[in-house]
């Protein structure tokens, strides 16, 4: 490991440490947070019981749909409206205000629509990750080098394989930006609307615990959430690292 | 196994590319004048022959490229390659060396030099075969794995004129190819293209900022003038089609370079604005 890295190891581990010395000592109160060992031993305990396996697929499930529907969407829409600047003129607007947006006030209406299944979690966690993939996409396919394009006219290839192999294989690090950041509010977006009407997901579950004052369970749910954001958002950096290692001059 | 295409040098007399009256008028955009680029250009290339252009910096040669591979539309005149009208789309059996680097950052070597081949549905066992004698002609033997980002900015243009040769173009628009290269590369690979243009047959056309170089490979020599770029004269080096990077030893290679140059300095001069130096 990097000096940084142990370092950084250092850090997490001496905050952890305080915050169960405070707890232990009782100058943070038990009622307000327990102690992070009990937090594992509590997951521990959960994950063994088997009671949240349908809540945990749940999420993670319309967690994965929210970001697969996300990925599709604003890959294919981003490409049409890069390449079609009027269009894309008229959007303009919409692209800059997008995230003034509250989403989560859209709720009433998407249960209205969809009822109360998964699409309305499903629906927020798209709704927030799209406009990441569209602008990223637009981004990357903005900067493809004008050599490439007419190196593609010399091969004589169509609008369409232009873009499939030229402009979009460019464009593929700023699509992975948008992916990464569609994978965080997809977590965002599902989780949270779990919070407000829903009667299955890990985010329900917490909302439950919380109000009959379990601790213990629900601190080991939000454990649970932060471990699996945590080691996705890694394996992504490496991914991209690798990714990244071919196309650095 | 070559990169000799089917295509014989043919007869001579015959006219491969032929331009008349052509003209490129770059449109103007908001506060941005027109800009007139290039032309009036008239020019017949012979089929098998090797034309080099030499003119100031901004003169037009690249825009010259562009309308020939009918990757930009004329303004006025005409182009015919192989006796069809070009203008803005690119005639089969075209094939260009970009100025810039074009290689394709997401592919390995032998995936860019691939690419053509695979795109017009080439069967692999062949695509193999074709890559690899062009990567060692090319001498990136040892790079067939590496990404472009690993390579040098001369390397990167060899993987791009390898991705050309493949292709067995019989029309070959090579622009700056050997910018980014040292003098005794340059030299060498200036051999390569002599053999290469001999073996395939093909009508090339050379943009280059080196006298030398353009004396050396060309049967003919077009020297431009400043933009908007007009051919001031078109010089024949009259040297034999078995030729060398020697015959810059030849007495008749420093009297051609200098005919060459003195026609250039006043126009290269007058494209840096020192109109009066230039008299
Ligand atoms: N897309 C464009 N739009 C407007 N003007 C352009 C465009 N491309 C080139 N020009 C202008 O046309 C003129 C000729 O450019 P061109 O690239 O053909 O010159 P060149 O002879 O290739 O120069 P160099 O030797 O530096 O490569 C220049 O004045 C340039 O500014
Ligand atoms: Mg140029």
């Amino acid at each position: 490991m990097t000096r940084v890295g142990l370092l950084r190891l250092a850090v997490i581990v001496g905050a952890v440490v305080a915050l169960e010395l405070l707890i232990r000592t009782g100058i943070v109160p038990r009622f307000t947070i327990i102690p992070p060992s009990e937090m594992a031993t509590a997951l521990v305990g959960v994950l063994a019981s088997g009671k949240f396996k349908i809540d945990i697929t749940v999420t993670l499930s319309n967690v994965a749909m929210a970001i697969a529907s996300s990925m599709i969407v604003g890959v294919a829409a981003g490409t049409l409206l890069q390449g079609a600047p009027a269009v894309r003129r008229i959007f303009d607007p919409l692209f800059a205000t997008y995230y003034a947006i509250p989403m989560y006030a859209f709720y009433p209406l998407l249960i209205v629509i969809f009822g109360l299944g998964d699409m309305p979690q499903i629906c927020i966690g798209f709704l927030l990750a799209v406009m990441a993939v569209i602008i990223n996409t637009i981004n990357g396919l903005d900067r493809v080098p004008r050599v490439l394009l007419k190196a593609a006219q010399v091969h004589r290839m169509s609008v369409w394989r232009t873009a499939r192999r030229i402009r979009l294989p460019y464009a593929t690090p700023y699509i992975f930006t948008g992916f990464k950041l569609a994978v965080a509010y997809s977590f965002i977006g599902v989780i949270g609307a779990e919070f407000i009407t829903s009667s299955r997901g890990i985010g329900y579950e917490i909302a439950y615990a919380y109000n009959n004052f379990d601790n213990p369970l629900m601190y080991s749910l939000i454990l649970f959430i932060l471990v699996i954001v945590i080691s996705v958002n890694m394996s992504l950096h490496t991914w991209e690292k690798r990714l990244m290692a071919r196309r650095r001059r | 196994m070559s990169l000799a295409g089917a295509s014989p040098a043919p007869a001579s007399g015959a006219v491969h590319v032929s331009l008349r009256g052509v003209s490129r008028i770059y449109p103007g955009r908001a506060a941005q004048p027109a800009l007139h680029a290039l032309g009036p250009i008239d020019l017949d290339l012979a089929p098998g022959e090797f034309f080099a252009v030499v003119g100031p910096s901004g003169c037009g040669k690249s825009t010259l490229l562009d309308v020939m591979a009918g990757l930009a539309t004329v303004s006025a005149g005409s182009i015919t390659f192989e006796g069809r009208s070009v203008n803005g789309a690119v005639p089969d059996g075209v094939g260009v060396v970009f100025q810039e680097d074009a290689s394709f950052p997401w592919l390995t070597v032998t995936d860019n030099v691939a690419f053509g081949l695979r795109e017009i549905g080439t069967p692999e066992a062949t695509v193999k075969e074709k890559v690899s004698y062009a990567l060692n002609f090319m001498g990136l033997g040892d790079f067939t794995q590496a990404y472009p980002a690993q390579l040098s900015g001369g390397m990167r243009q060899r993987v791009c004129i390898a991705r050309t040769l493949v292709l067995e173009p019989r029309l070959i628009l090579l622009d700056e190819p050997f910018g980014a290269l040292d003098q005794q590369t340059r030299l060498l690979m200036g051999d390569e293209l002599l053999r290469l243009w001999r073996e395939t047959g093909a009508t090339v056309l050379l943009i280059t900022h080196a006298l030398d170089e353009a004396t050396m490979l060309a049967d003919r020599v077009g020297v431009m003038s400043a933009r908007p770029g007009r051919f001031l004269e078109l010089v024949k080096t009259g040297w034999p089609r078995e030729r060398d990077s020697t015959i810059v030893a030849d007495s008749r290679f420093g009297q051609l370079t200098s005919r060459i140059w003195t026609l250039l300095r006043a126009e290269s001069l007058r494209a840096m604005g020192h109109s009066r130096i230039a008299r």
